[in-house]
């Protein structure tokens, strides 16, 4: 029996007849959310978001009600609003759906958002490969705007906002939040030192900002629907709301599954949801949270003891998918990507094919980053081109090890977790490839 | 400098948009390819007077982001994903099918000027893998034994001058 | 360190389980390396923006740990209050000096930390240690040996960029070596507004670019060279000429301009290699001209006097100084000095002139200053003149007010030091019938009427001191030996003082002037040539204020705040 999907953000978004102009989404009680919002202070809203515990979709998972608290409400400085329509985490792809199928959601989500944190103009930051997206949200926004949801006075009040797609070019490093907006303000996307350019404080042209994903600011929306203590109730403590889990990899049915948080195993979503492995295969490895997470090995026995005091002891079926729980297996949630891989997967060739894409996606500015992750992808690189050694294996980990924690922004550890993770969980197979004659084993398709 | 006069008008139209001019900068590079094909030398000087900048802050965002290119392309642009969701479904075999097919190297253009194909990393379609991103259109389940066939309908649609 | 005007609190941090008393606010690194506690890094520079991309500096940081409701100090065992160590190591150039900060450098994180970020620098550097000009004065050479593994464990191939690129009249690129500290680029946007450098490409091809087309040849160009903590920035004009250990660093003062630039001449077996910008805070920070450094050829210039010579053939410096003396009893006498003499000489002039007295002439070099390091007077120590009292007023555009005297027949001998008259206002037929006595470096067209000749040192060759726009007495250090057989000019000058008052000649150093100087003129009270320091001191311009002093708006200088200032504390 598969369980069936709680689509709060994905309501519509496949029915048929369901389409991305603003008169099918008024029919589906489009914008109402917005009026309720304005008869509400921006406290208010702010309060809802708070006590709803939303944690970021984007890959973090930070608190968006403590995002906005950090807000620097009192510079005298115009404040931004950012939504981060960068979905570049691979094995992701939740956020097109949004913006392909429902782009007035993120309209409304972000309007909502707009007022609580009194923005006066806000930036859709879309990858440049979704030229389709970008169109699509034009086009949403202008419609937006005929009907006085958006631009000066938005229904009659005195509350103007105005909203801009903005495009990039096909940088990764961009969907880190000061990387955005390096690149937003017209610059190479080199991220910020932080302390002193907290986007809060110091973001957009030095001014406050707030940097939000596509799907957390259509959660907004839902909650100010909900109330935040009644929106808290989907879901578990600290993992509330629903999620949509991007499946992609070697299962018969990969796809996109909105799930409340912790009410599906990870065992469920591969093996009912997505319908099981390829014919005449086994489950190996999978990574849960994009491919910045660490890897989860199929015959691994998790055992721990969660935030609210239970001990755990799981097999990798039986792993709740939402924040916490896969957090305490030593992974994490992420993007909410989940990339399966099955016997026939050569362990060495799947870093491989991970390095090169952290090593190509580096902005280069500081030293542990833009040479480890180029050195790993050459190491791999070699290993799977017949020159392996059986050293390789303790040489990648010591490298991803003197990354992690040591660089300006996350990507440091994006690029480490996947080499480390490999290493701990496969190093047979790392050390076994010195002995291998062959470039690769017959069996396994090349990833690289 | 001679662009379209649509462009012209779309740049005008965007850079009253921004609080700053230099956030206009990828925006217009983006114009500025549509129009030409590519971001020559002129170009970015061009572009570097129009938004007060030196040029080489426009030479330094062109060569940082992958979409900015400094060369013309074949006619039609072949794109596919060799991140690991694409790359479990064979991406890097359709990639050499493709090669094949279309007669044309990795990172070149075709002789007659038809193709350009190129690696490029998740373009955010993994359930769909392998994807092929043709000029504007993203092309799914380009499985090995799919991309002969697929490299067939771009020649085609190349022939007749109609998006595929 | 320079005299600062505002007093900076003093606050107790700990620095590996000793405490220190530093000034709150203090950039970390700095206020380490004060207590010699040095942290190595590369791409934090104290006069330039921070950026904090090289991750050299990482040290573990912590504060005393409070309650967060009550405030109260969380105690260990032992009662100490305990400090929260922050989770990952924080870089110290983004960090100041606080109150209770804790930090600890001496780690096996730290350590593995520092061992890191050497291996990963190294992974792509190529090996041109053995043709490299920053081998010696290399950080990377140093800090792997202080900090590094000691061995590679990259058994890749490196990554090829663009080698001995010229990137300017006076700077090369090596891009293979560049560690992209964004030094370089750092300085060109903020220190001389001229940003014509940039990386191009991503991750680890990064590679540092000037626009094609465009040159790195702003005047201040050759300080990235210094900036550049490995040897990606050359100097063309050093390039390959010698290893950097053989060579001797003296310092010195730029002469270009009266703005006084501290600077260090590297010399190895009495000839000059390079000239480097010297540290003053209150003065050129840590940077120089381009143009000022090329001073030092001057030292081989083809024009240089080597010879005494009395009424155009070769004689000894007894027979000069006695002819010298001879055309000044001749008299009357007028002299022409010059913002290019050191204090000591200039004061010693004004004893000869007590002697025998005489107009004193001085010329204006004015000429439009760059707003930065180059002020509109091109000469170091026209100060030095009106504080020795040599002269009253400031220089004249020329010299027509000798020429006038000549004209009327006032004037018999002219004793010239380094001015060419003729180049200023003086004519041919005015000299006809002059004596010329001659004190300078280079031949002119008026040391070649000079009936005595001598040559003198450049500031190279010699000790002394200049006062620079700011009132500022700043010393400089002999570097070279001069010419085989010249003196310095203190020297020939007390000769010829001692000569016209018919006594034996006891030839002065620096510091015998001093003491003659300290005693007769207040504004020197107290001074002594070696206590002025390396930074120089600041005199009291009170009497000085004024005069219309014809320099503007320089680094460190603002011509108004000088004149409001007036009395200044030394």
């Amino acid at each position: 029996m598969v369980k069936p999907e709680k689509r709060i953000i994905l309501k519509y978004a496949d029915e048929p007849n369901y389409t991305q102009d603003i008169d099918c989404y008024l029919k589906h009680g489009g914008y109402e959310m917005l009026k309720k919002a304005f008869k509400m202070k921006p406290e208010e809203v702010c309060a809802e978001v708070m006590d709803s515990g939303v944690r970021g979709r984007g890959g973090a998972g930070f608190p968006a009600g403590m995002k906005w608290k950090f807000l620097d409400r009192k510079s005298g400085k115009p404040i931004y609003l950012i939504c981060n329509a960068d979905e570049s985490e691979p094995g992701t792809f939740k956020d097109r759906q949004i913006i392909h199928k429902d782009p007035h959601q993120l309209l409304e989500g972000m309007l909502i958002t707009a007022y609580a944190t009194q923005t006066k103009l806000a930036f859709i930051y879309i990858r440049g490969e979704m030229q389709e997206g970008a169109r699509i949200l034009e086009r949403a926004i202008e419609e937006a705007r005929e009907k006085n949801l958006l631009g000066d006075n938005i229904l009659g009040s005195d509350y103007s906002c105005d909203m801009l797609v903005h495009r990039g070019a096909g940088a990764y490093i961009c969907g880190e939040e000061t990387g955005l907006i390096e690149s937003l303000e017209g610059k190479r996307a080199y991220p910020r030192i932080k302390p002193p350019y907290f986007p809060a404080v110091l973001g957009l042209y030095q001014c406050p900002t707030i940097v939000n994903n596509v799907e957390t600011l259509c959660h907004v929306k839902h909650i100010v629907e909900y109330g935040g203590k009644e929106y808290a109730k989907i879901g578990t403590p600290g993992n509330t709301g629903t999620r949509i889990w991007s499946v992609s990899g070697l299962v018969n049915k990969p796809g996109y599954y909105e799930y409340a948080c912790g009410e599906i195993t990870l065992g469920e979503l591969i093996y009912d949801v997505c319908g099981g492995l390829l014919p005449g295969r086994s489950l190996k490895a999978v990574i849960p949270g994009g491919s910045s997470s660490k890897i989860l090995r199929a015959d691994e026995r998790f055992t721990g003891t969660l935030k609210n005091g239970e001990t755990f002891d799981w097999g990798i079926t039986d792993i709740p998918m939402d924040f916490d729980s896969l957090a305490a297996c030593g992974s994490m949630s992420g993007s909410g990507a989940v990339i399966v891989m099955d016997d026939s997967v050569d362990m060495v060739e799947a870093l491989a094919n991970i390095n090169a894409f952290y090593a190509h996606e580096s902005c280069g500015q500081c030293t542990p980053c833009r040479e480890g992750s180029l050195w790993m992808k050459k190491v791999t690189q070699r290993m799977t081109h017949g020159g392996a050694r059986e050293e390789d294996a303790d040489l990648l980990h010591s490298i991803s090890t003197q990354i992690s924690g040591r660089t300006i922004c996350a990507h440091g550890e994006a690029c480490a977790w996947p080499t480390e993770s490999f290493i701990n969980k496969f190093k047979d197979e790392f050390v076994a490839k010195a002995s291998q004659p062959a470039r690769r084993s017959e069996e396994a398709l090349r990833l690289i | 400098m001679n662009l379209k006069p649509q462009t012209l008008e779309r740049i005008e139209k965007q850079l009253k948009r921004y609080p700053e001019t230099r956030s206009m900068l990828l925006p217009m590079l983006h114009l500025v390819q549509e129009d030409k094909g590519y971001i020559s030398k002129e170009a970015m000087e061009w572009i570097a007077e129009k938004l007060s900048l030196q040029p080489i802050d426009v030479y330094e965002v062109v060569t940082f982001y992958p979409m900015f290119r400094q060369e013309p392309i074949g006619k039609c642009h072949v794109r596919v994903c060799r991140t690991l969701s694409c790359a479990l479904k064979g991406a890097y075999q359709t990639c050499d099918t493709l090669q094949t097919e279309l007669k044309c190297g990795l990172n070149e253009t075709s002789e007659e000027g038809d193709f350009t194909i190129e690696f490029v990393e998740c373009i955010a379609d993994c359930a769909n893998a392998p994807v092929v991103h043709v000029d504007e259109t993203m092309h799914a389940h380009i499985t090995p034994d799919k991309a002969k066939v697929f490299a067939r309908q771009l020649k085609d649609s190349v022939a007749s001058q109609q998006p595929a | 360190m320079s005299e600062s005007k505002e007093e900076t609190e003093l606050v107790t941090m700990n620095i590996d389980g000793q405490d220190y008393e530093l000034p709150a606010g203090m950039n970390l690194v700095d206020a380490m390396a004060s207590v010699k506690k040095e942290v190595p890094h590369y791409c934090y520079h104290p006069k330039l923006s921070v950026s904090g991309n090289c991750r050299m500096c990482l040290v573990e940081m912590g504060m005393p740990m409070k309650d967060r409701d009550t405030g109260e100090a969380i105690l260990d065992d032992a009662g100490k209050q305990k400090i929260g160590w922050m989770p990952r190591p924080g870089i110290a150039c983004n960090s100041k000096v606080a109150p209770g900060l804790h930090v600890r450098t001496n780690t096996d994180l730290v350590k593995d930390c520092r061992e890191s970020v050497m291996e990963f620098l190294l992974v792509n550097h190529p090996l041109d240690c053995p043709i490299c000009d920053q081998a010696g004065e290399c950080r990377l050479q140093e800090f792997a040996t202080d900090y590094g593994r000691g061995y590679s464990r990259f058994i890749e191939d490196k990554n090829v960029k663009p080698k001995r690129t010229q990137l300017g009249p006076r700077v090369m690129l090596d891009d293979e070596r560049c560690i992209l500290c964004s030094r370089c680029i750092r300085f060109c946007d903020e220190i001389v507004d001229d940003p014509v450098l940039g990386f191009t490409e991503r991750g680890s091809y990064s590679t540092l670019t000037c626009y094609p087309g465009k040159q790195l040849e702003n005047n201040y160009s050759l300080n990235t060279v210094d900036l550049c903590p490995v040897g990606a920035l050359t100097s063309t004009d050093f390039r390959f000429k010698m290893r950097v250990w053989f060579l001797k660093p003296v310092r010195s003062i730029c002469t270009e301009s009266s703005v006084g630039v501290n600077t260090e001449v590297w010399s190895r077996e009495g000839k000059i290699y390079r000239v480097t910008p010297r540290r003053n805070d209150a003065v050129n920070d840590t940077w120089m001209s381009d143009s000022g450094r090329e001073l030092y050829r001057q030292v081989e210039a083809e024009t240089r006097l080597k010879r005494f010579g009395t009424d155009g053939r070769k004689a000894c410096i007894a027979e000069a100084i006695e002819r010298a003396v001879e055309l000044i009893k001749v008299g009357p006498v007028a002299y022409v000095a010059s913002g290019h003499m050191s204090v000591e000489e200039q004061y010693l002039l004004r004893k000869v002139i007590e002697i025998e007295p005489g107009s004193v002439h001085m010329l204006r070099h004015e000429k439009e200053g760059d707003g930065l390091l180059i002020s509109n007077d091109r000469t170091p120590n026209t100060r030095g003149a009106l504080v020795t009292q040599l002269t009253q007023t400031l220089p004249d555009t020329d010299f027509s007010q000798l020429a006038t005297k000549l004209d009327a027949g006032e004037i018999q001998t002219i004793v010239v030091f380094g001015e060419d008259l003729l180049a200023n206002g003086i004519k041919a037929e005015q000299l006809k019938k002059i004596n010329i006595v001659y004190f300078g470096t280079h031949a002119n067209a008026t040391s070649e009427l000079a009936r005595a000749l001598l040559p003198t040192l450049t500031v190279f060759e010699k000790n002394g001191s200049f006062i620079n726009q700011q009132f500022r007495l700043q010393t400089f250090l002999q570097c070279i030996p001069g010419p085989a057989g010249l003196l310095p000019d203190v020297v020939l000058i007390a000769k010829l003082r001692a000569a016209l008052q018919g006594e034996k000649a006891i030839d002065p150093g620096v510091n015998e002037i001093w003491r003659e100087m300290s005693e007769d003129l207040p504004i020197f009270a107290g001074l002594s040539f070696a206590n002025i320091g390396e930074t120089g001191k600041l005199l009291d311009s009170q009497a000085f204020v004024d005069l219309p002093f014809c320099e503007g708006k320089t680094l460190h200088y603002e011509p108004q705040a000088q004149a409001l200032a007036g009395a200044v504390k030394s």
